[in-house]
């Protein structure tokens, strides 16, 4: 491989978390310690597998604004599943069906009612939240198995354990963007659509598989969640979305469909975790943060737009 | 001298699009610019127009050194494009559209009286057929074409630039559009005109510029060179343009449409052409075929049996393959590599315990693009650097892997240029020896006389007549364009 400048700028986002991390390791004390990277780990969990259903349903295209609430959802269902007595494996398989049956219906609706996803998942944002806070009638789940919390804070072999699950769903969504007829047909449909329909290929099946495995994800999220608060929260969630295309988005994908990759995606998540966690450490005001994490998703974009910009000419 | 372009550059990161652009253009006449894709003609003109700053040589207007860095100041020196892609914003009407970015106002407000009226008398004083008032997204490409004219116009230019203003219009049009540009050029404008289509060309141009790899070979009046000559100065070697093809005999029914006023039969080996005016509904029909827009009335058999098609997946499924005439918005996706789009419509034919084979796919699309000769250094190149006469082997590639038996072209040669189109052609003759039916659809009646063995005419979403072979442009435009 050649080095030069458009390789440079490929790398780009790779480098800059690279050095976030390195500029951190020095200016703080507690950075740099198993304790404080585990907390990284964790809390970057939910979104970092929740970015990478929403790197497919961006690739394709669309978007996925009722992510946050079908987290909320899933938890609170699964947790209410486990709560009834119904073994710990049983409740988990109850939270991924939830994000799953949602992922469905925003798949549908997009592609059978014709309506952007934008806004069929700003309705279902809403629908699902308001089902969760009617069903859990606004209070958290309690009563959990205190075996649960290990999904969120057990080790595997001396790592944490939602480090392992998420190298799963990781690898397995690379896999399947990058060398399954799914992938390709995602990469197809969001590149240009039309084409993807005039080629006879089942256009509305594929982009449905594409919600249903963001929502199936974004439930299996939902789950960690439960079992990192050891309780159902209807309002788990909120506002996670935007955390979560802003992770894709830096990590190179692309709004209007036919760009994003997984490792852009877990770049984009960790990069965010670390400035939160950074920020937390040096003692940056929390207001701070967030108009910071604003503006580096603004720069982020900014570099790849220019970088695709001069590939193309 | 209008315009006097000496020695013009323009470098895109490490491509050079033009090298040397020399440019000759005097108040009064029609200059035709010619070249293949890639040879630099719309760099130089968007250098003209100010829409890209030039890396070096000088440009003069009207004997004034001149440096335009924005297309504001082009149009304040009284220079204007009209565009090959429409430009125009579908939701406004005419005259918003013409007035775009130098709209009238009463102070704050704008004043929509007088911009309508400012269009309705241009419109009135060119004859055009357009209504002031009409939305842009109704009108035909024709009058779209007419509404950039008019926008053009409008800043009552000393200079217009048509960018192959032809190449989505019918014949009819097409000649309602030199008539325009004659017009213009006996008020004493000058008039630069980008096009690919040879032919017409000759009765009105003047004088003929030709760029190849982005330098200028030969500039002087039209007279005084051959078709011959302006087609091996734009390749660089010889062509033969009039490409003739034998008949070979053709074999079992392929496909068989009836539709309401539409019926025919497609056979094994046989290249079937369409002509018709523009909206005389030849695409619409190869989109039914294909099942884009199904329809419940009327039939369609493949092989003989009669078989329903009612998604592109129903049409691919029983072979047939649709070469749309708007490769870039329904044939590609640009963004991806050249073996991915070869393999789009049969991805199964790559997978491998599941997965995408990716060597597999390489070795297939390789295969492809020495047999079809696409032109790209390697086939993971994405589509959408490959020029126009690249990309189209590209598509006819992705339904060759297929094993399509039955293809229908839709506008086949649009967009691409000399050398492309005699390659395509030779394609599509070697494709019916081998058995394939294809049915052609094309707005050039030359190429269709060329290729087609027989004609299919069509008027107002009807088939009007069948014409042999030896049939001539005066005798198919008749059928196309009289009602009897």
């Amino acid at each position: 491989m050649k080095f030069n400048s458009a390789t440079w700028q490929r790398l780009l986002p790779f480098l800059s978390l690279a050095a976030l991390f390195l500029f951190l390791s020095i200016a703080s004390p507690n950075f740099l310690t198993p304790t404080n990277l585990t907390a990284i780990v964790r809390q970057t969990a939910t979104i970092n597998i929740m970015a990478l259903g929403m790197t497919l349903v961006i690739v394709s295209g669309g978007i996925d604004l009722s992510v946050g609430a079908i987290l909320g959802f899933a938890g609170t269902v699964g947790a209410m599943a486990m709560a009834q007595g119904l073994p710990i494996p049983v409740g988990i398989a109850v939270g991924l069906l939830c994000g799953l049956f949602w992922g469905f219906v925003n798949g549908i609706c997009t592609t059978s009612l014709k309506i952007p996803p934008f806004i069929v998942t700003l309705g279902t944002l809403g629908i699902v939240r308001g089902i969760t806070l009617i069903i859990s009638g606004g209070l958290p789940v309690v009563g959990l198995p205190r075996e649960f919390e290990s999904l969120a804070d057990g080790t595997l072999a001396g790592i944490p354990s939602v480090l392992c699950v998420l190298a799963v769903c990781a690898a397995l969504t690379h896999l399947v963007l990058h060398s399954t007829k799914l992938g390709r047909y995602t990469y197809a449909i969001g590149s240009n659509k039309d084409a993807a329909v005039y080629a006879g290929i089942p256009v509305a099946r594929y982009t449905v598989a594409v919600y249903a495995i963001s929502g199936m994800l974004t439930g299996l999220a939902g789950m960690i969640e439960a079992s990192r608060l050891m309780t159902g929260q209807p309002t788990a969630g909120q506002g996670y979305e935007l955390q979560v295309i802003a992770a894709v988005v830096i990590g190179g994908g692309s709004l209007t469909g036919g760009e994003g990759s997984v490792i852009g995606t877990l770049i984009g998540a960790f990069i965010m975790g670390l400035l939160s966690n950074g920020s937390d450490l040096l003692g940056v005001n929390p207001y701070v943060q967030q108009a910071l994490i604003g503006a580096i998703i603004i720069l982020a974009v900014a570099v790849d737009e220019a970088r695709k910009r001069r590939f193309r000419q | 001298m209008l315009l006097d372009l000496q020695g013009i550059e323009k470098h895109f990161g490490g491509i050079t699009a033009l090298e040397s652009g020399d440019l000759q253009v005097q108040a009064g006449e029609i200059h035709a610019l010619v070249g293949e894709n890639g040879a630099g003609k719309s760099t130089l003109m968007k250098v003209v127009a100010g829409m890209l700053r030039r890396d070096g040589g000088v440009m003069r207007w009207k004997g004034e050194l001149a440096d335009f860095t924005r297309p504001a100041e082009a149009h304040q020196a009284s220079i204007s494009m009209v565009h090959q892609e429409s430009l125009l914003a579908p939701h406004l009407n005419v005259a918003e559209n013409i007035f775009l970015g130098r709209e009238a106002a009463k102070g704050p407000l704008l004043d929509h009286r007088r911009m309508e009226d400012k269009a309705r008398r241009l419109i009135a004083e060119h004859g055009f057929p357009l209504d002031a008032a009409a939305r842009v997204q109704e009108l035909s490409p024709a009058q779209k074409q007419l509404v950039e004219i008019c926008r053009a116009l409008h800043s009552t230019s000393s200079l217009l630039i048509f960018d192959e203003p032809t190449s989505s219009l019918s014949d009819a049009e097409a000649g309602e559009v030199f008539r325009i540009a004659q017009n213009l050029r006996d008020r004493g404008m000058g008039i630069i005109y980008i096009t690919h289509r040879l032919a017409e060309l000759r009765p009105i141009a003047d004088r003929i510029t030709i760029l190849r790899d982005g330098r200028t070979v030969h500039s002087g009046p039209i007279t005084e060179v051959s078709t011959g000559q302006i087609v091996h100065h734009m390749v660089g070697r010889e062509v033969s343009a009039i490409y003739e093809r034998e008949k070979c005999a053709a074999g079992a029914e392929r496909l068989r449409v009836e539709l309401p006023g539409i019926r025919f039969a497609l056979h094994a080996g046989e290249i079937v052409g369409i002509a018709g005016l523009m909206g005389a509904g030849r695409t619409e029909l190869c989109q039914t075929i294909f099942g884009v827009t199904p329809t419940a009335h009327g039939s369609i058999s493949v092989d003989g049996q009669l078989t329903a098609i009612n998604s592109p997946q129903d049409a691919v499924r029983n072979g047939i393959a649709l070469i749309t005439e708007d490769r870039q918005q329904t044939g590609l996706t640009l963004s991806m590599p050249i073996s991915a789009n070869v393999t789009l419509a049969n991805l199964d034919g790559v997978i491998r315990n599941g997965f995408v084979s990716r060597p597999q796919e390489h070795s297939v699309a390789e295969q492809f693009r020495d047999r079809l000769r696409i032109r790209a250094a390697s086939v993971d190149q994405p589509v959408g650097r490959l020029s126009g006469g690249n990309q189209q082997k590209v598509v006819i590639a992705k339904w060759l892997y297929c094993d399509a038996k039955i293809l229908l072209f839709d506008e086949p040669t649009r967009g691409i240029d000399v050398g492309a189109k005699a390659e395509v052609f030779a394609l599509m003759d070697e494709l019916a020896r081998d058995g394939v039916a294809i049915l052609m659809v094309s707005s050039e009646l030359p190429e269709l006389l060329q290729v087609a063995d027989r004609i299919l005419v069509m008027r107002d979403g009807a088939m009007v007549t069948e014409l042999p072979r030896s049939t001539t442009q005066q005798e198919i435009m008749q059928h196309a364009a009289v009602s009897s």
